[in-house]
């Protein structure tokens, strides 16, 4: 029995996990990183467009600050994100960026004068501020107010990437690659590590340790049509799920990105539109207009990509020979920005579709791009009921994003939960509670237990195929639990999946072989998704309202009444086909942005009781501070300075503070 | 984009191999139907769901960002899952890429070579303090910072490895992504090393110097980096450190 000890586990060498794991070295313990893959080939690489942080150096961003990143962020999640989160991570955004910065991330910067950008399909001109010159520039992207979003050309995620990578190579990390977290030890709703598998050997480890991380980013792959890497499969999640204690939360909020292409589902970047690009249908009318006369192409994500089906429904679509799309059209940006700040997209679409988009259209449709819901965890990161088990990134949810994230807070997340998590693992650590007190016969059990479950597959008298299940529960995930939703197709889609997840029980393999078995890969992974896949499928069967992504065409107003709240899953038992559902009520009393209209999309809300007793203290509050700076007005709204961990306290200096 | 009216049977001659198995290395064909739009990432994956389940390759993005399937297409390194089989013949031959460590088939270790790499080059930002996180940022030149991740878009695929003349006879040569690496981080004023300390990690024939200036690496990289003008540019650089 091969045992490895450490004090941090992090599954994950994305950037959340990369992160976690410098915060937590450097607080002077032992730490070890697993990657299904070298940890710059991570999902985090393919974030193009930039991230959002409430700088203001831009003439366009000038004003922004904390309350009004806080503010964008609960109306994109519709509100239903933890706003004390939201809070928290607003106020760190900043601090990344600048530490990013100072660890090499080439941000694009500001340029003092004049310069023609386009603005609403026309050219404008802005003038920058000369003492703004050289500070981190943003550019404009969906459902914000300024433009906060900073950026390193369209590499954005690339480049963050490689120099959170190579700190932690400077911090002597190792990182263990091909290496699969495949179930998590524990007992008594404490988690000591994870059993875990070689991919190139094929041999079964245990890594016990006294905090654990899961960072393994997002599950798109239950779906067919995904802009997700093909190893986003959402296996710690499902790990985690798989415990039967720790909880998942709002796995039914799912984001739909509006412009991947057609057919490869490959993204391009939100800062095409961020940028000037329009959206155009088969007449080449610009539609977004017609629906969204507020933010048009910048409305949040769940609302465009919603107004482009519903307009390909309404007989707009170009058909095609992959079925119908619309165009994004960015040939209005000109050759020189396209080769300067879109440069991946002209690759995308050079390479798989072979045209050049500063004279052609690119051919788009939404697909499945983002997973909201997670693992639940408190404001510190840790799972609510899972002591010593942390989760950070697309993985968890910390609820940053509720029903909705806004383009530009994902790739912010990663580092800023990266941040806290780190230092709040270093403190579980360093405290009692962070004792290892795990036998080495409960390690074996685990670890025996797994083993059975491999050699099953290599020896048993399965007969169902693995593949043909996955691409089975893609399709319904595609077509029955997508951007539209119905009571019915739910319904029926939830049937449908649990009697694959009853068949993915006797998965049979040709390749009989241990070690890198490729085979053996969908067919270790096929049930864990499944299993996702039912949180999600029930979970949006459940609430029957429309909040963010997850709409309800036949519950279609969002229900602050009765769903102000979060769906909470858990798999208490193996043999179930179905999770055991809770929920957890948002706090309208203590909101500092009581629910209203978002600024884009449907104003048709149900109320919830509390929310006009509520806006009327924040108003009273507001008025009585009247004269106070903003900070000390925040802090009587709502206080989170408790949640901030200390090394990331203090206000962020910008441009022009008053002292 | 017009298909021709019936499909090409397509044959991917792949090299098969397992090391520690104790079987010689062998060619094996798969014929598969073209369909529009094809890639290798989805002939292969067509491959391995229908024909042969055990073969071993690796994709993660599959949108040319990520750097993991490179190999040799035809003989040529270059990454899988952006290469359209339309612009390939009926046959088309699949092997690793060279230099690297074996897993098995198409799957060759990039990770532990680069990360190798990173570890001996130090492949980070050398500076003296911490940032004060809430202070404003140093500012930087625009065109400066852009000079920068045109250096900094390298994706460590492995194709200028693989591609390098050198690396056949000099095992221990860093390789222009090494070279394009230092370049990198001697342009970024945040770095506080001088030419000196780079001369220690490059200024030999492992280094800078061993390179014959074959160029097959500029030839097949496939993020078009400037690797012929770095490469010069930092042997004149580390020529005068030589001199002094």
């Amino acid at each position: 029995m091969r045992i490895v000890y450490t004090d941090v586990l992090v599954v994950g060498g994305g950037l959340a996990g990369l992160r976690a794991a410098v915060g937590a070295r450097r607080r002077g313990l032992e730490v070890i990183i697993l990657s299904l893959v070298p940890p710059k080939r991570s999902h985090s690489a393919a974030a193009q467009g930039g991230m959002q942080a409430s700088l203001g150096n831009t003439a366009r961003g000038a004003g922004d600050n904390e309350d009004v990143h806080f503010e964008d962020t609960v109306r994109g999640s519709d509100w239903g994100c933890d706003q004390e989160v939201a809070r928290l991570f607003a106020h760190t955004a900043p601090q990344a960026v600048r530490e990013l910065a100072a660890w090499g991330v080439p941000w694009n910067r500001v340029k003092a004068g004049e310069r023609e950008v386009v603005v609403d399909g026309r050219r404008v001109s802005l003038a920058e501020r000369p003492e703004a010159h050289g500070l981190i520039a943003a550019r404009d992207f969906g459902g914000t107010k300024k433009w906060r979003t900073c950026f390193v050309s369209d590499g954005t995620g690339h480049a963050m990437l490689y120099a959170v990578s190579d700190q932690a190579v400077a911090e002597s990390i190792p990182v263990h690659e091909r290496c699969e977290a495949i179930a998590l030890i524990h007992d008594a709703g404490r988690c000591h590590g994870a059993i875990v598998r070689n991919l190139v050997t094929g041999e079964l480890s245990a890594y016990i340790a006294r905090a654990t991380c899961i960072a393994t980013g997002g599950f798109g792959r239950i779906y067919r049509v995904t802009s997700n890497a093909v190893i986003n499969e959402g296996i710690g999640a499902a790990i985690a799920l798989e415990t039967g204690v720790a909880e998942l939360g709002n796995m039914e909020a799912v984001q739909f990105h509006p412009t991947t292409i057609v057919p490869a589902g490959i993204l391009v970047t939100e800062g095409c539109r961020g940028d000037g690009g329009l959206l155009r249908d088969a007449a080449g009318h610009r539609f977004m207009p017609d629906y969204e006369p507020e933010k048009k192409e910048l409305a949040s994500r769940d609302v465009v990509s919603r107004r482009m089906e519903e307009h390909i429904r309404a007989g707009h679509g170009v058909k095609g020979r992959f079925g119908e799309h619309l165009w994004l059209d960015i040939t209005l940006l000109g050759k020189a920005h396209i080769d300067g700040r879109l440069r991946e997209v002209k690759e995308i679409c050079q390479h798989f579709l072979g045209i050049d988009p500063a004279r052609d259209l690119i051919p788009v449709r939404p697909a499945q791009h983002y997973s909201m819901g997670g693992i639940r965890t408190d404001a510190s990161g840790q799972s609510t009921r899972l002591a010593g088990l942390f989760a950070c990134g697309e993985a968890a949810c910390w609820d940053l994003h509720g029903f909705n994230r806004l383009g530009g807070n994902s790739v912010a997340e990663t580092v800023v939960a990266g941040m806290i998590v780190g230092e709040t693992m270093a403190d579980f650590v360093e405290s009692s509670a962070g004792d290892l007190q795990v036998s080495t016969a409960l390690v074996r059990e685990f670890l025996e237990w797994e083993q059975a479950r491999i050699d099953t597959l290599l020896h048993g008298d399965g007969s169902e195929n693995a593949t043909a299940l996955m691409a089975r529960m893609q399709s319904i995930m595609t077509d029955k639990v997508g951007i539209f939703r119905r009571g019915d197709l739910l319904e029926s889609a939830v049937e449908e999946l649990q009697q694959l997840l009853v068949r993915s029980r006797s998965i049979g393999i040709a390749t009989r072989r241990p070690g890198a078995n490729p085979e053996l890969v969908p067919a270790s992974r096929v049930q864990k998704m499944l299993t996702l896949a039912l949180c999600v499928a029930y979970g949006a069967l459940q609430r029957t309202e429309s909040r963010g992504a997850h709409y309800r065409e036949d519950h279609p107003r969002r229900n602050d009444a009765d769903w102000l709240k979060r769906t909470l899953a858990r798999w208490p038992d193996a043999g179930d086909t179905l999770p055991t559902l809770a929920y957890e009520p948002l706090d309208v009393t203590r909101m500092e942005l009581p629910p209203g209209w978002r600024g884009y999309g449907a104003k048709d809300a149900i109320e919830h009781p509390a929310t006009e007793a509520r806006a009327a203290e924040i108003a009273a509050i507001r008025a009585a501070f009247g004269h106070a700076d903003r900070y000390i007005l925040q802090q009587a709204l709502m206080p989170f300075e408790q949640l901030v961990p200390e090394p990331f306290r203090g206000r962020n200096e910008r441009l022009g503070d008053t002292p | 984009m017009s298909a021709p009216a019936k499909p090409r049977r397509l044959t991917l001659r792949i090299l098969r191999s397992t090391p520690g198995a104790h079987v010689e290395p062998q060619w094996q064909d798969f014929a598969i139907e073209e369909a529009e739009g094809m890639t290798l990432f989805i002939a292969l994956n067509e491959v391995r769901q229908n024909l042969d389940p055990s073969l071993q390759f690796d994709f993660v993005c599959r949108a040319g960002i990520c750097g993991s399937c490179g190999m040799l297409i035809d003989g040529r390194p270059g990454l899988a899952c952006r290469t359209l089989t339309k612009d390939l013949g009926s046959t088309i031959t699949l092997a690793p890429l060279p230099v690297f460590e074996l897993i098995g088939d198409l799957s060759v270790n990039t990770g532990k070579w680069m990360r190798g790499t990173a570890e001996r080059l130090e492949t980070w930002i050398h500076s003296q303090q911490a940032p004060a996180l809430t202070a404003m940022e140093a500012p930087m030149e625009p065109e400066l910072a852009e000079a920068i991740y045109e250096l900094d878009r390298c994706i460590e695929c492995g194709c200028c490895v693989a591609g390098c003349g050198t690396l056949r006879m000099r095992e221990d040569f860093v390789g222009a992504v090494g070279l394009n690496k230092i370049a990198r981080f001697r342009l970024d004023p945040r770095d506080a090393r001088s030419d000196e300390d780079f001369y220690d990690l490059i200024g030999d024939d492992s280094g800078v110097f061993g390179c014959m200036s074959l160029l097959g690496c500029h030839d097949v990289c496939p993020k078009g980096l400037p690797l012929q003008t770095q490469i010069a540019f930092l042997r004149r650089k580390m020529a005068v450190v030589g001199f002094k």
